[in-house]
């Protein structure tokens, strides 16, 4: 009942927007999301589309796509108007391409910070740093992806180890939620993921979480960023950031981010990433 | 077994016919339950291949790329249906690379990546050794000796770019619950059919060998108290039962006809040794009788006698008179020649025995169809005659009927006397004939004895029986004439 709820809520907001549309004809707007966040939640982004649609009075479409590296390409054909983006491509897309610019940073409890969180199977209930899991078998999110990716390799580097040879084998799954299913399973002897997925997964899926046990934290990075691309005009980006910022305060809304587990967006500064910078740097990988 | 044997038809049928629809019954599931265990192999073997055919053309491309991931979300697709509904769900999936290295397991727990497969288990080992003979890139059903699983191998390969091995395991087992449900969907029809057939036979059973029985009961009671006689109506087929019925009837008659004629001839027997000892008497008595009444006559016209003597005497030949009155009745002499029977010598006869049936308010139906004398000596005729219709009104119930009927046909002299009294024993008509016959109450009880005596002596027969339920006596006399 509560699905139909939603999507009546929803019609009613397309309505509402419909009447608000004066031009028929408009250009809609393309909005990336990352896989990596939205996985599955398909009613969630629906309900979102919606919202936006109506704030920005014109036709929003949402592409999600599967690699961050897919997104970064489409911004880069300029296929994409806005999009949610990971830490790490942000600033590799910052790097080649100044123009972009930051909508809006979301709040994680309270704050624009992620950690990441390292995890191993329920079973093991030895191992207390990612050192110990020498030799097994490892699993990333993406190679764009700071929590999923970038840390846990900073974490070995500061060890003092080859974040390339020390697990007999890693692989990638694309997506926080899968890493949590192959060390859930057992595939992956151990894994690294977005914290925030991991602990909004503990809500709704507390039997898949369960079957894991986070085992370290890290240091709190800047969360993963909504970005502009260079032909968006000074218009469009202040009534998104104006849209973004305002769900906290709409009834609606608000409901999207306590599903999203999210509390707000607020708008986001370059600094948030310079610790991702430093580690990307200490790597040299930059 | 010699019980079983001996048991009666009305047992040993049904119970025959049980034992072939058990049987067959048995036969028939059995026969199908192998056919669906056959089925169920079938199944197995097209739908494995199949499964192996489509995984392994999925799992080139992501295995081509090293994508772990994906490989592992391909090979646990097919374990993640509905358990319950698909008995032919595999139970573990496994690829291997071309070392024979794990790459992923569907339980991973268990059987980790990158572990080499000989190492895992003497069985993989085997099952090593056997991929590595493989040729070709097809599906393969390795089935090793003394393995509880069956392993369906497929090579993943493309354009002869060979990658690893998808290596699907299936428990043998997993084939015994859909085999026990098709054999109790089996068994219950099989039940289902017995239900049905079971009483159907014991009916037909029961019907088939009632006659059966019925016969043999019939003819297992001929010695002790007589054959009773079977009513067409208890078995109306003409099969080979029918026919053994009617042999049973014939042969019935045939017995009652032999016995009745047995009888018979044990009493005209009989009758014959009475008449022949009587006649032999009377000669006997007759010599002496007739001597010692001539002595008399002599006595009584030669000399005086005193009156007391003259008493004596006449006592004496009254006496003897009695006797030679009783020995002539005993002594039938048919011999004494008379005229030859005309009708109306039978005219006479009504006339005379009317008046004595009137008294008793009898009727008389009277029936003589003789046209012409016939050579048969009248008196006689008319002797045997007024015997009987004396005797039937003497026994005709008051107010009740006597019949006669005369008739002449194909040289035979038929009469018939029939009265409507009281029915004589068995044992009465055993003695009927012989003199001094206790049937008499007035008479001297020689009446029958005489007619028999003529009757035989003309050559005829006499008879009593039973008609229309009169006591009816019948005589025939050859008359040596056919006109």
């Amino acid at each position: 009942m509560l699905l139909f709820r939603n999507i009546f809520a929803g019609l009613g907001l397309l309505l509402l927007a419909t009447s608000a549309w004066s031009a028929p004809n408009l250009r809609p707007v393309r909005v990336g999301l990352p896989h990596v966040i939205m996985d599955r939640q398909y009613i969630l982004v629906e309900e979102w589309r919606l919202y936006l649609q109506a704030k920005l009075h014109r036709p929003v479409e949402f592409v999600i796509r599967r690699k961050d590296s897919d997104t970064m390409d489409q911004l880069r054909l300029e296929n994409l108007d806005f999009a949610w983006i990971s830490d790490y491509p942000y600033l590799r897309l910052k790097r080649q391409q100044p123009y972009i610019r930051l909508v809006a940073v979301p709040l994680y409890q309270g704050k624009p910070y992620f950690r990441s969180y390292l995890i191993v199977p329920a079973a093991d209930d030895q191992t207390t740093s990612i050192s110990q899991l020498k030799g097994m078998v490892f699993a990333y999110v993406d190679p764009y992806s700071t929590g999923g990716y970038v840390h846990p390799r900073h974490e070995l580097w500061m060890a003092g180890e080859d974040p390339r040879r020390h697990f007999s084998k890693t692989f990638f799954t694309w997506s926080n939620r899968t890493v949590i299913e192959a060390v859930a399973q057992g595939l992956a002897d151990g894994g690294a993921v977005d914290g925030f997925v991991w602990d909004s997964l503990a809500k709704t899926r507390p039997d898949l979480t369960g079957q894991t046990r986070v085992f370290a934290n890290s240091t709190e990075y800047g969360v993963a960023p909504f970005i502009a691309n260079r032909a968006v005009s000074g218009g469009d980006f202040r009534a998104m950031r104006r849209a973004l910022l305002g769900m906290a305060k709409d009834p609606e809304a608000s409901q999207l981010l306590t599903r999203l587990n999210l509390d707000g967006f607020v708008p986001g500064k370059a600094k948030l990433y310079e610790y991702l910078a430093k580690m990307l740097r200490d790597m040299d990988e930059e | 077994m010699k019980t079983f044997f001996d048991l009666s038809f009305r047992y040993k049928i049904p119970l025959w016919g049980s034992l072939l629809i058990v049987t067959t019954a048995l036969a028939v599931s059995a026969s199908l339950m192998l056919l669906d265990y056959d089925d169920l192999k079938q199944d197995l073997l097209i739908s494995s291949s199949n499964l192996g055919r489509t995984l392994a053309k999925t799992l080139f491309s992501p295995l081509q790329q090293d994508d772990v991931w994906r490989v592992s979300e391909i090979v646990n697709a097919p374990l993640k249906r509905a358990s319950g509904d698909n008995a032919l769900q595999p139970e573990a999936i496994l690829v291997v690379d071309k070392t024979m290295q794990v790459v992923v397991s569907t339980s991973p727990r268990a059987i980790p990546m990158l572990v080499g497969l000989r190492q895992l288990s003497s069985e993989y080992a085997a099952l090593a050794a056997k991929i590595e003979e493989i040729h070709g890139d097809d599906s393969l059903i390795i089935d090793l000796p003394d393995s509880s699983r069956l392993y369906v191998v497929t090579p993943i390969a493309d354009e002869g770019s060979f990658l690893g091995t998808l290596i699907i395991e299936y428990s043998r087992d997993m084939l015994l619950p859909r085999f026990y449900s098709a054999a109790w969907r089996g068994g219950l029809m099989g039940l289902l059919v017995l239900a049905v057939l079971l009483p159907i036979n014991w009916y037909w059973g029961s019907r088939m060998s009632r006659p059966l029985v019925l016969l043999a009961n019939r003819m297992g009671a001929i010695d002790s108290r007589g054959a009773a006689a079977l009513q067409p109506e208890m078995y109306a087929y003409q099969d080979e039962l029918g026919q053994l019925f009617d042999a049973y009837r014939r042969m019935i008659v045939e017995q009652e006809r032999k016995e009745a004629l047995e009888r018979q001839m044990v009493q005209s027997e009989r009758l014959a040794a009475v008449g022949r000892l009587a006649a032999g008497m009377a000669h006997e008595i007759n010599n002496p009788l007739g001597g010692m009444l001539t002595a008399i006559d002599t006595l009584k016209s030669f000399g005086e006698t005193d009156p007391r003597t003259a008493k004596t005497i006449a006592l004496i030949e009254r006496g003897l008179t009695q006797i030679g009155d009783t020995v002539g009745g005993l002594l039938v002499e048919a011999r004494m020649k008379s005229r030859y029977l005309e009708p109306q010598d039978i005219e006479d006869v009504r006339s005379l025995v009317v008046p004595l049936a009137r008294k008793k308010t009898l009727r008389v139906d009277w029936s003589a169809s003789l046209a012409q004398p016939l050579p048969l000596q009248a008196s006689l005729v008319r002797q045997i005659l007024i015997n009987l219709l004396l005797n039937a009104i003497h026994a005709a119930d008051s107010r009740g009927r006597v019949a006669c009927s005369v008739e002449f046909d194909a040289g035979i002299l038929r009469m018939t006397v029939e009265n409507d009294g009281k029915l004589l024993t068995e044992e009465q008509m055993t003695h009927l004939f012989e003199p001094f016959s206790p049937l008499s109450e007035d008479g001297h009880g020689l009446g029958l004895w005489m007619t028999y005596q003529i009757v035989q002596q003309l050559g005829g027969a006499i008879s009593v029986d039973l008609h229309d339920g009169h006591m009816r006596f019948s005589v025939t006399l050859p008359s040596g004439t056919n006109t």
